[in-house]
Formats: structure tokens, sequence, C-alpha cells
């Protein structure tokens, strides 16, 4: 069971407040889609617009990366730079 | 816009070229006679991408008109080199890594060499005053100092050196 | 210096300074820059812009434009259609697509001045600028607003009517000029900063400031026949510039093909357009080339700085100096349309510091100014300024060292920043040794003179790369790769393919492809070129080390795990064979009998990238008559990873430094009551120039490689910005002894701290 949090108000407004909960995922790919089911667009909006850092390390556009269990998942917007 | 010819000598060479009565140097150096190595930065004269040497001063090629170079002597960057070897300033600026992206570099080029065409043994205030009317944004000019504080020894200890790379 | 991720092996050509590749043909004015193409038939390109900060677009005539001789296309906002709401992603966030089609040319209204309403080409640039003047345009001018808190206010002129503030609860049902809330943090802030031994609070505002490439942009665009176009432009992303071109004028991307120019300085603000897309459609229009160069002027009025902002932050620590927490509020500008850099500064802006509780909120706002455009670790060094002052205050308040008191606060492997980072294999402890150990730190100073330290944090990414390696039948090399070269990336993407050939770096020469040329890639940007492109460059380098190795078990008849690769040769270590050492260049010129060409292109999406850690020490001397301040000494250090190319790494260091230093003493943006830019020129906007700056010393910090890149480096570009603002200001505070919560530091402000007491 990961742990899934998120400082981003954009998601709060998506999960109906809730800015952490477990989700069940063995990759982001599967992150992505029990966040659809569970909360219907979350999933698309994560997947478009931000990072994801698991156990502290930031992964960005990378779908296949492993979550492991227990693993403690942040979504955090997209980092980009100039 | 009406054009005049201008005959004058640049980089060594005479050439022609059809100079509009409203037209910069710095245009018709582009335009005219397709020498794109000075740049325009800014057309005002504040930041000294297009400098060159005209009949030994250093000068804005934004801020004087193309028919104002007949009878004129100008150095561009493209003389700078001679031969196809490089003037000391320009070596050093490579070994120093005086220049990223290097727009503002051919412009810092030609203050520098007309700053040790006059002063051969510059302070290092003297060369950042000499090149205080060229902006660069990437470099913080630290390396663009070094470089001209070596180039002027090299071209102390062997005077040669300079007389190749001044215009003939 | 760590070995780290280089395995232990000795390096003979990474961390050497070599001549870079492309150095000749830059200091001898051969470099091609936007400006500098000619193609036969080519036009002119210029733009009519909105005199007005807002106005409704009534209507525009172009009849006796066109009736001019000599103009061969005009363009309107009428000529771009294009859906709502495209959002895409090109490679460095997602971008509101109409915001940057409306931008390049405006629809309904201007809403800045200098906002393009109107666009011409024709066969000379007199003839261009009279057609321009020709075009007449009806406005109905509208009340504008330019500060943040006035365009925040209820009663405020609004932009946009159908901007709702994202990300608050319940969604607002009146338009507003607040385009988003962000809230983030962690913890129980009031609670401590109840419990708080000491609460230091301040106020802090900054104006806009222009990235100030040299360079103003510049384009050629070239529509053939068929639908398929060509555009060369100096851009710090090729793929970007056809994402964005393509999609504006709804061509598909395989008929657009971008041919990056060198790029005359870029620090962010050309990861965008501003005139290919309108070129284009100038050149579709009349079939010929057309040429678009932005003057200074243009620079300033229509292409974007970075935000100005208004802060309000409070510290509050315990009286040994341990921060136990941080509320801090970043109201930032966006320009005319939606996003300002403001929800990074607030993940970047307390990273430096293991801070339990934090509560941070930013405000995204609009206003009649141009578009902001990333700068350099966009929205970092803004928000660095209120914290670093803070955290300055609070050293000062509790008779602490300065830099003791980020080492004790600092991050370190294992914290948790608040973005959601944990911070691995970081080296900021070590750099702030460094910095205290410097003999700048300890130097001592004069009357009127005054010393700052201040740190900064930059997340640094890594992203989509692609990098090819050829090998020519002589046996040398040819790198690849995709990105623009804005600080002298091609000598480290040849130096890391050297190394890992073996070869000397003389025979590596490297280049950028076109759009048609290599694989996709994201903007050089970000501060991923070295980490992610070199990742790519280093694993085509090595798929080409093992075809070799393939290559000369074959000729040998030997297993290929017998093959070693060993400074350009392969020697077999079956002691059977009695055969002599394979050189590169034997190699390659049987390649043809052997398999055929030898090369390896190699595309990824490269994750792990390290963040910069940053700490600098300023040191000012304030005139008591005239305010004027002087930098007497400075110095930069960073955690870096490995450097690459040391010489290009300091550069970016002396030179984020240098913007830095100007951004706190001179430059701002300067509007009059008419909502027009009162200072669009480099007179008026001061730069620093090299009288105004002394040497800029760096340190490297090495002590964590990054063991996710081949060679252990980490981005280095963007940090170096972060803290000159706070660096600077500390050392005024030091100088003038009172604190100024403003910037710039200009004389007139300096002088009035000073003359009040």
């Amino acid at each position: 069971m990961a742990r899934v949090v998120s400082i981003s108000a954009r998601v709060k407004e998506m999960t109906g407040g809730l800015g952490a909960f477990d989700v069940e995922a063995a990759s982001v790919r599967r992150l992505i889609a029990e966040l659809d089911a569970r909360y219907p667009g979350l999933g698309a909006h994560v997947e478009a617009n931000m990072a994801i850092a698991i156990d502290g390390e930031i992964h960005q556009d990378a779908l296949s990366a492993e979550i492991a269990p227990n693993a403690e998942i942040v979504l955090i917007p997209k980092l980009s730079g100039g | 816009m009406s054009r005049v010819l201008v005959t004058t000598t640049v980089n060594g060479e005479s050439v022609e070229f059809l100079g509009g009565t409203r037209q910069s140097l710095l245009d018709a150096l582009r335009d005219e006679l397709r020498l794109t190595g000075s740049k325009e930065g800014c057309g005002t004269g504040d930041c000294g991408a297009c400098s060159v040497i005209v009949d030994g001063r250093l000068v804005c090629s934004c801020l004087m008109l193309a028919p104002e170079a007949e009878g004129k002597r100008i150095e561009t960057i493209e003389g700078m080199a001679v031969d196809g070897h490089m003037h000391p300033l320009q070596r050093q600026f490579l070994e120093h890594a005086a220049l990223q992206c290097g727009f503002c570099t051919p412009g810092l080029l030609m203050a520098a060499k007309a700053l040790l065409d006059k002063n051969p043994n510059p302070t290092e205030t003297e060369i950042r005053y000499g090149l205080a009317g060229n902006l660069c944004r990437c470099t913080g000019y630290d390396k663009v100092i070094r470089a001209v504080i070596d180039a002027a020894a090299e071209l102390r200890q062997a005077p040669d050196t300079k007389k190749a790379g001044a215009a003939r | 210096m760590s070995d780290g991720a280089a395995g232990g092996r000795t390096l003979k050509v990474v961390g050497q300074r070599p001549v870079r590749p492309d150095g000749a043909d830059k200091v001898t004015g051969r470099a091609q820059f936007g400006a500098d193409f000619h193609l036969p038939g080519m036009l002119t390109g210029r733009i009519k812009r909105s005199p007005h900060a807002h106005a409704k677009i009534v209507k525009i005539d172009t009849r006796a434009a066109a009736a001019l001789p000599g103009v061969k296309a005009i363009v309107t906002g009428a000529n771009f259609v294009l859906g709502e709401g495209e959002d895409i992603d090109h490679g460095e966030g997602a971008t509101a697509l109409l915001d940057v089609a409306i931008n390049c040319m405006a629809r309904e209204k201007a809403l800045y001045a200098g906002h393009a309403v109107a666009a011409v080409a024709a066969t000379s640039p007199e003839i261009a600028d009279e057609a321009v003047r020709l075009i007449e345009v009806t406005y109905e001018v509208l009340p504008h607003v330019i500060e943040v808190e006035a365009a925040m206010a209820p009663d405020a002129p609004l932009l946009h009517a159908n901007m709702f503030t994202k990300g608050v609860t319940p969604k607002p049902d009146k338009p507003s000029n607040i385009a988003q809330k962000i809230v983030m943090g962690r913890g129980d802030v009031p609670g401590a900063m109840a419990a708080a031994d000491v609460v230091i609070e301040g106020r802090y505002e900054t104006a806009a400031v222009h990235q100030g490439y040299i360079e103003p942009h510049a384009c050629v665009a070239s529509a053939g026949a068929d639908g398929q176009a060509t555009v060369w432009c100096s851009s710090q992303g090729q793929f970007l510039v056809r994402t964005l071109t393509a999609k504006i004028l709804g061509m598909p991307l395989s008929d657009l093909k971008v041919i990056p120019a060198e790029i005359g300085g870029g620090f962010g603000g050309k990861t965008t357009v501003y005139l290919e897309p309108v070129a284009l459609a100038l050149s579709k229009q009349c079939g010929r080339p057309v040429k678009m160069v932005m003057s200074r002027d243009e620079v300033f009025h229509a292409s974007g700085p970075t935000s100005g902002a208004v802060m309000e932050i409070k510290l509050g620590a315990t009286s040994e100096g341990r921060i136990t927490a941080c509320d801090l509020t970043l109201k930032y500008q966006a320009g005319a349309f939606a996003g300002s850099p403001v929800n990074a500064a607030c993940m970047a802006a307390l990273a430096c510091y293991d801070i339990e509780n934090i509560a941070l909120t930013g405000y995204d706002v609009v206003s009649n100014r141009p578009k902001v455009a990333a700068y350099r670790a966009p929205g970092a060094p803004i928000a660095a300024f209120a914290v670093e002052s803070a955290v300055d205050d609070l050293a000062r308040k509790l008779n602490m060292d300065p830099l003791d008191i980020r080492r004790l606060n600092g991050a370190r492997d294992g914290v948790k920043a608040v973005y959601g980072a944990t911070f691995r294999s970081v080296a900021f402890l070590e750099t702030l040794e460094a910095v205290k150990n410097h003999p700048h730190y300890t130097a001592p100073l004069g009357p009127n003179q005054g010393r700052g330290v201040a740190c900064g944090f930059w997340f640094n990414i890594g992203g989509e790369s692609t990098g090819a390696v050829h090998i020519d039948e002589d046996g040398g090399a040819t790198v690849v790769s995709s990105n623009p070269d804005i600080g002298g990336s091609r000598a480290a993407m040849a130096m890391m393919a050297a190394e890992t050939l073996g070869l000397p770096i003389e025979r590596v020469r490297a280049t950028v492809a076109d759009t048609t040329s290599i694989g996709f890639s994201g903007s050089t940007g970000g501060s991923r070129v070295t980490f992610a492109t070199g990742m790519a460059v280093t694993q085509a380098a090595e798929k080409v080390v093992a075809d070799l190795k393939r290559r000369a078990a074959q000729m040998w008849e030997c297993e290929v795990d017998k093959v070693e690769w060993r400074d350009a040769t392969a020697f077999c270590l079956d002691p059977s064979k009695d055969v002599k050492p394979l050189t590169i260049a034997q190699i390659a010129g049987r390649a043809a009998r052997t398999g055929g060409p030898i090369t390896a292109e190699v595309s990824l999406n490269a994750q792990g990238a390290g963040p910069g850690f940053a700490v600098h020490i300023c040191d000012v001397e304030v005139d008591p008559e005239t305010g004027r301040t002087t930098v007497t000494r400075y110095t930069a250090a960073q955690d870096v990873g490995r450097a690459i190319h040391p010489s290009y790494v300091e550069g970016q260091l002396q030179g984020g430094a240098a913007q830095g230093i100007g951004w706190a003493l001179n430059e701002e943006y300067v509007y009059g009551p008419d909502g027009v830019l009162e200072n669009p020129s480099f007179l008026d906007y001061r730069m620093p120039v090299a009288s105004d700056l002394p040497m800029i010393d760096t340190i490297l910090i090495e002590a964590a490689p990054n063991p996710r890149h081949p060679f252990g480096a980490k981005g280095v570009g963007e940090a170096p910005i972060v803290p000159p603002l706070a660096a600077v200001a500390n050392a005024v505070r030091q100088a003038i002894g009172k604190r100024i919560y403003a910037l710039p530091l200009s004389p007139p402000r300096v002088l009035e701290a000073i003359e009040q007491g």
C-alpha cells in the first residue's frame, strides 16, 4: 500500500479536500489508473501536469517507474527551468 | 531611401557598395557587404555589439551612417585573424573560455584590440573601463578581463604578432 | 575530489579545459546567429504594436498598407485561428497554447503597450516600416493596471473576462486578475510560530527585470509551395519552436523543419516564440522567405521579463537558531497572461533548509505588462531575496554567524524538502564549509563597506534528450546532439564522448542538429543539457564502443568478452590469439565490410537530476553622498557534482552572479502613469558592465557527484542567480546599518535609506 500525499491545491480540489490517501499500485502507470478510478480526471491531470516523488526521488514523465510496497508518493507540480 | 556609391577600405581591402542615406554603417556591413560578424544588440550605441574600428578609433557602427564610411579605413572582426591565423586576443579568449554564447564577442574583441593598440600595458581597471562600452550578459566579464591581460602580455613580448593582426 | 560515478577510473578528458570545438567561428565572426541569414527573395517582416496598455481593438484597416508597392503580405489576429483551451506539453511544462498564440498576435484586445496587433512583410526594411505606419488601428482605450497588488484589488480593471482564480474553493463566480492561488505546506505553523523564541518578519518588493540577452529575437521563415516550411531561428529549443509554431498555424509537425541558429543568450527568455508564427504566416501568404528581427525597444516592450513581486515572510526560531516555522506569501506578476513562476518559487524558496512547519501561499496575478517568460531559475531568486534577508536578520538578532546559522538548518542527505524530494547526494553543507574557509570570508572591511552572504537552490531537471555518435572512416568522431548551445555545452558533449571512446578531444567534433536530423529533445534550459543530453551522448558513445569491440572480435575470431577497449584501441585478451591491437581508425576503415556504418543514437527521458545548492559572499562599498553601491569583491560557491569542463562551469557561476548583481542594484522596469514602459533601452535599463564588477571567484564543490549521471554531473546553470539578490542586499545592510526591503538598491533608494538614519 503506497501512501500518496500532495501539496497541490489543485489535487485537493479533485479529491474533495483530501491531501493524503493510500493507493495500491506497483508502478506509476498503475497509480495513475487508480487515481482516475477513484477521482475521475485526477490521474489524467497527474500524468499531464505533475511530477511524482517516489520515496523522495523525483520522477517526471516516467510511467514505468516502479513503486515499492509502502512507498511514500508525493504529487508535485512539474519542474521546469529557464 | 536614396542610395549613394560608397568607396571605402574594409579589413585592408578596397570595397564599393550602395549605401542608403539613412542606412547605418552596421546595416551596410551586414546587408551590403555580407559581413555579419558585427551584430546589432540595441541600435542605439549602448551595447557595443556593433563595434568596429574606423581610422584607428573604436566606433559603434550603428551610430554611423553608411555614406560616412567614404574614404575611411574600417576594421571589423572578420579582419582580425590574418591569413587564417588568429590574433592573440582571439586565441586568449578561447583559452580562457571568455565567451559563452559568443554574440558580444566580436564587439568585445574589437574594443579590446582598440584598447591594446593605444595602451599596450593596461591595468585591470583600465581594461574594465576600456571595455565598459560592451555589454556581456553571459560571462560576468571575469574571464574576458583575464584574456585581455594575457593577450596584452603576449603582444608586448612579440610585437610582430601585433603587426600581423593590424589592418594592412 | 571523489571519483563517484566515474567508477574509480582516471579521467583523461572530462575535467580538463580544452578549447571548445565551436570556438574559432565565434571569435572570428563566422558563427551564424538568427539575424545573420540571407536567402534569395527574402522579405523583411515588421510588427505594428499597441501604444496602449489596455484597449479593445475595434478595427484594423490595412488597405493603405497593402497598396504600398513592395508590400507582399499582411497578417492580423484574424489570420490566427486556434481552438480554445488546447494545452501542450512542450518538454518544459504545460503552456496554454492559446495564450502563446494571442501573445504573438492580439485578437480582440491589446493587453499591454507593445502587444503585436498586425504584421507586414515587404521587400525592404524601409518599406516594411512605412507599411506599419500606414496600418490604421482603431482602439477603445480601457483602464489599465500595472502593479501586482493593484491588480489583485477587487475593483481592478480586468484583463480576461473568463479568468476565474484557480485553486480557490468554493469556485469564484466573479472573474479576477488572480489566475491562481497556490497553497502548500506541512506541519503546524501557527503553533510553532507561537512557541518560537524569536520571530522575524518582513515585507519585500522586487521589480520586473529582463533576461537581458544581447541578441534580440530573430528568425527567418520560408514556406514552400506544398505547405512544408523551414524556420531558422535563435532559440533555446528547435523542437519547442516547431511544436509551438506548427500548432499555432495548424500544421502537422513533420511539415515544419526548424534549424537552430547560434543563440546570443536566452536565460529562459527564448523558451517560447514571438516572431516565428508571425514570420511563417507572412511567408505562407506570399510564398517568399521572411526575416523578422526585434529591435531592442521591441525586446523590452514585447518579450517576457520575469515577475516583479511582493512578498511577506515570517520566520520562527529557537534561541539557538534552529528555524522551526516559516510562513511565506508570494504575489508574482504574470504579465498579461497567466503563468508566473510563483509555483516553482513556492517549492524552491525554503529548500535550502530543514524546516518542519511551513506555510506557503502563492498568487499568480495578471496585469497589463508583457507576458513573463522564464528567467534562469524562474521565481527562485525573488523568493530567495526575502528568505535570505530574513535569515540574515535572524542571525543578526541571535548574534550568530550567518554561515553557522545556515549550517545548523541546512539541507543534507535524508532531509525532506517541502516539495516532495528527499535529498540524496547533496553537498550543501560542504559548500557552506568551503565558503567559511575561503579567505574572502575573513578579509578585513573598510569604512562604508559591508559583507553579505546568501544561499540558493534550484531543482534542475532531466527530461527528454537525444544524442548520436558517428565514427568517421578515419577513426574520428562526430557527436550530434539535440540542444542549442548557449554556454559551451558542445564542448562538454564532445568531452564526454571523447572520454568514453578513448579519443583525444581534438578528434571529436560536436554539432547541434535541426529537427529532422536528430531525435526529439526538450529545450536547453532547466540546467539539463550536460546532465540529460550528456547522458544520451555518453550512452550513444558506449553503444559505439560495444559495436567496435564486436567488430574487433569478429576480425580476430574471438569472443567479444575477450576484447578490451582502451585509448580508442581494441586489445585482445585471448591468449590463444596472436593478434595486434586494432585502433579505432583500423576498425572504422573496414566498417563497410564488418556490418556497415558505426553509429549510434540514443533517446531517453533522464531521471535523477541532482539539485543545485549555491552559496555566495558579496562585499560592497556604499558611497554615503550618492547612495551608489559598488561590488568590491564576490565569491560564488556551488555544489556541481562533477565539472565536465571547469571553465564553462565557472562561467555559469560568474554569469549568474553578474545577472543577480544587476538585478539587485540597478535593473528594473519603470512604468509611467499611462502604463507604458519608460526605459526600453540599454541606456536606461542598466545592466552591469565590466567596470561595475570585480573578478568573480568561484568554488566548485565536487564532494557529492550525482550517481545518476555517467560522470557525476549536476546541472549548474541556474542556481548561481538565486543567491546574489540577497547577498548584495545583506552586504548593503551591513554597510549602511539598516535593511532596505525593496529592489533594486539603486542610488536614490539607498540614499533615502541613509538619510532617514
